[in-house]
């Protein structure tokens, strides 16, 4: 990563489920570690969330999902951003999964899963760790 | 609550002696010299020790260690007479139970002529699974059933529409229509069963949908009794499952209150829900503050549209958290009780006792269950169950440990069922009626509360009501920012979590309830099956006359009927012609169109 650019993360909520405390305290608690994060809101389809990281441009996509509904949608989130050649965005799921689904999930491409209890400041570490250059750093 | 007890709490005592007469106490001589005598020697030896890391909100200027409540109200060391206000009177401030203003419960005898209602939230995959379930659970002792709905069935979608895509069966019931419900209620008297239904946004379809399958049981709907909860402020403060904009959407909910008081006398239109809003990180003063406050919305709206307070008013019922702490959630559910009194009475000038009366169901805090060592989160549930019993509830749900993996097994079902019935038969607390009532520190607790409650009020009333705050966001900011300072904390270690912040250990993961995707094709055949066998022609009329109906101004309907606008009867009509949930709803997005929130974080 550049040094001049700040990491850029969007935090989104696919599928149904209106349960946004998890999303909005990640998103605050990522701001707050000096990172740019755009929040989606509610209801966004996995073409919504890769049209927005697409025009973003961000390092980092978080899907929020609570409901069970993970097994569809992360997948096509995946395909949508390799067809956009995307593949370099690190990819995260946070939210109430079963451990018998993150096989699955990591295999397609998921960088990290967190459960609940994860702590915010092993997500800001993760992000860190991985994250990957992308597009042309921002000048200053 | 004086400025002195902010949370920010700039004002505090440099010894022990000096804050005693913190928040204008007046300390007796008595309390002085156990001042001075006893307790200075002994923090001498002993210096008090914050609950969680010293640092932040658990450490003040003077390097005195603090104490809150889990919502962030400083906690006094001990609590006597001088914290009760110089006008205190027994029959004034607390008076007996069954009497005004009802802060020692709405019953005189307590639970001693009736038990609460052990009503165990429930639902998943297809009808016929949860059908079985609800028969387990009414076999095993419970007193009533619970609906929980999947996410397609609360947001209005069919489930073979292509945003219900994995989500069908996953957090509750699939109900696509008629067919689904008598299934789900195959075998169960409605006439003799009280039914809950956690549904706001499609309430008045699926509540139709309830009311056909027990007239076709031949129940009489003047006998039935149950809930649905159709409390549509909450969710664009907190749930945010909500499909039409706020001004129709409270007018659907207008509909079913006149609908009920006409028809179904002991049916409850409404459970006015503080649960979620406190799920999304409140306090326990925002859960009551907003949550009564959202009752008074309503029934603004009822009065303006011409409906009589006395009429619809005690059908109104109301739905709290059972959270962690346990003198907090008390002071909250006896204050609740109090203040609905107050406004019904002073506000909307209500004549009948039975309309002051704030009756009320109870959940313990999903919120609060761990991930981790999931069977410390039995627990937790007793205590907090506790909380909602001795604060005089009048059902509850109790969840289950394994909840913050997964929808429950039938074993971790029961062990909840088990522990209400643990507290009911065995602890004794039951007995005696509101038994912690007189306690120094649960009755400040109680009058900060309501204090507070009516300061939230105030901000409220100059924003215009509760439908214009929220779309100002006021309540949803407050909420997240509370929820902010809650993570902060815990992950600072000032506020302890047991087993996921401190006292952690590795272990194996439970065993969990798992749910595929074979609902969603089951529900999606079944739905094929029905539109080639229903009159799609009879369905197209109904949803016809429905949008006609919706589109019109109800006024308040004369001699014993509802208004001819009302949208209920249109929806009987429609469910009964085999419409399905998703269908109903698009002939009212038709009208009303969709609800998008502002996003922040």
């Amino acid at each position: 990563m550049s040094p001049d650019r700040k990491i850029r993360v969007l935090v989104a909520k696919p599928g149904l489920d209106g349960h946004d405390r998890g999303a909005k305290v990640i998103a605050r608690a990522l701001r707050d570690a000096g990172m740019e994060v755009i929040y989606t809101g509610l209801r966004q389809t996995p073409e919504m969330i890769v049209n927005a990281s697409l025009q973003e441009d961000v390092d980092v996509i978080g899907l929020s999902i609570l409901s069970g509904a993970h097994n569809a949608i992360v997948p096509r989130v995946m395909d949508l951003l390799k067809q956009n050649q995307m593949d370099d965005v690190l990819v995260l799921v946070g939210g109430i999964i079963p451990d018998q689904d993150i096989e699955t999930l990591k295999k397609a491409g998921v960088a990290a899963i967190f459960q609940p209890g994860t702590p915010m400041d092993s997500i800001i570490e993760f992000i860190r760790a991985n994250v990957k250059s992308r597009g042309v750093p921002a000048t200053t | 609550m004086s400025d002195s007890r902010k949370p920010d709490g700039k004002v505090l005592a440099e010894s022990p002696v000096t804050d005693l007469f913190e928040n204008g106490r007046h300390p007796s001589e008595s309390e002085k010299q156990w001042a001075e005598k006893t307790l200075a020697p002994s923090l001498e030896k002993g210096p008090e020790k914050p609950i969680g890391a010293p640092t932040g909100v658990n450490v003040d200027e003077h390097g005195h260690a603090r104490y809150t409540t889990i919502s962030g109200l400083p906690i006094r060391r001990l609590y006597t007479p001088a914290d009760l206000p110089a006008d205190w009177k027994y029959e004034d401030y607390l008076n007996y139970p069954g009497q005004p203003p009802f802060t020692r419960g709405i019953h005189a005898s307590g639970y001693r002529g009736r038990m609460w209602t052990m009503r165990q939230f429930s639902g998943f995959a297809s009808p016929e699974e949860t059908n079985e379930r609800y028969k387990y659970l009414l076999a095993h002792g419970g007193g009533g059933l619970s609906v929980a709905f999947d996410l397609p069935t609360l947001m209005g979608y069919d489930s073979d529409h292509p945003f219900s895509e994995g989500e069908v069966g996953k957090c509750g019931v699939a109900i696509d229509s008629l067919e689904d419900m008598e299934i789900l209620f195959g075998g169960i008297d409605l006439e003799k069963t009280t039914v809950s239904m956690t549904i706001n946004s499609p309430a008045s379809i699926l509540w139709a949908m309830y009311l056909v399958v027990a007239e076709k049981q031949g129940a009489d709907w003047k006998k039935i009794s149950g809930t649905i909860q159709n409390d549509i402020l909450k969710e664009y403060i907190a749930q945010k499952e909500y499909i039409y904009p706020p001004a129709p959407s409270m007018r659907l909910v207008i509909d079913t209150f006149e609908f009920g008081s006409k028809f179904t006398p002991r049916y409850n239109t409404i459970s006015i829900s503080g649960y979620h809003i406190r799920e999304a990180g409140s306090t326990a003063l925002q859960e009551l503050a907003f949550t009564i406050y959202d009752g008074v919305e309503y029934v603004e709206w009822a009065r303006r549209r011409g409906l009589d307070v006395d009429e619809f008013g005690p059908r109104l019922s109301f739905f709290f958290n059972a959270h962690n702490d346990f003198f907090e959630e008390l002071a909250k559910y006896r204050a609740a009780r109090k203040i609905w009194y107050r406004l019904m009475k002073d506000r909307f000038e209500a004549k009948h006792q039975r309309t002051w009366l704030m009756r009320f169901h109870s959940q313990t805090a999903g919120v609060s269950l761990t991930a981790q060592q999931p069977m410390n989160n039995i627990a937790r549930v007793a205590i907090q169950a506790l909380a909602a019993v001795l604060g005089g509830t009048q059902s509850l749900h109790t969840d289950s440990y394994d909840e913050a993996l997964a929808l429950p097994t039938e074993e971790a079902v029961r062990i909840a069922l088990r522990t209400q019935q643990i507290i009911a038969y065995e602890s004794g607390v039951a007995q005696t009626v509101d038994p912690l009532g007189g306690s120094y520190f649960l009755e400040r607790l109680t009058l900060d509360m309501e204090k507070g409650a009516f300061d939230y009020f105030e901000k409220l009333d100059a924003m215009g009501g509760m439908v214009a705050a929220i779309e100002k966001g006021y309540p949803q900011k407050e909420i997240a920012e509370a929820s902010y300072q809650f993570q902060r904390a815990t992950e600072a270690r000032e506020k302890i979590t047991v087993g996921a912040n401190d006292f952690v250990v590795e272990e194996p993961a439970p065993n969990i309830l798992y749910i595929g995707e074979e609902v969603a094709q089951a529900q999606s055949k079944k739905l094929k099956a029905l539109r080639a066998r229903r009159s799609n022609d009879q369905v197209r009329c109904c949803l016809d006359a429905l949008r006609k109906a919706a589109a019109q101004e109800p006024k308040a309907g004369k001699n014993g009927q509802v208004s001819p606008a009302n949208t209920m009867p249109f929806i009987v009509e429609a469910v009964k012609a085999y419409a399905t949930v998703g269908e109903i709803c698009e002939a009212l997005r038709d009208v009303y169109g969709t609800y998008t929130e502002t996003a922040f974080a």
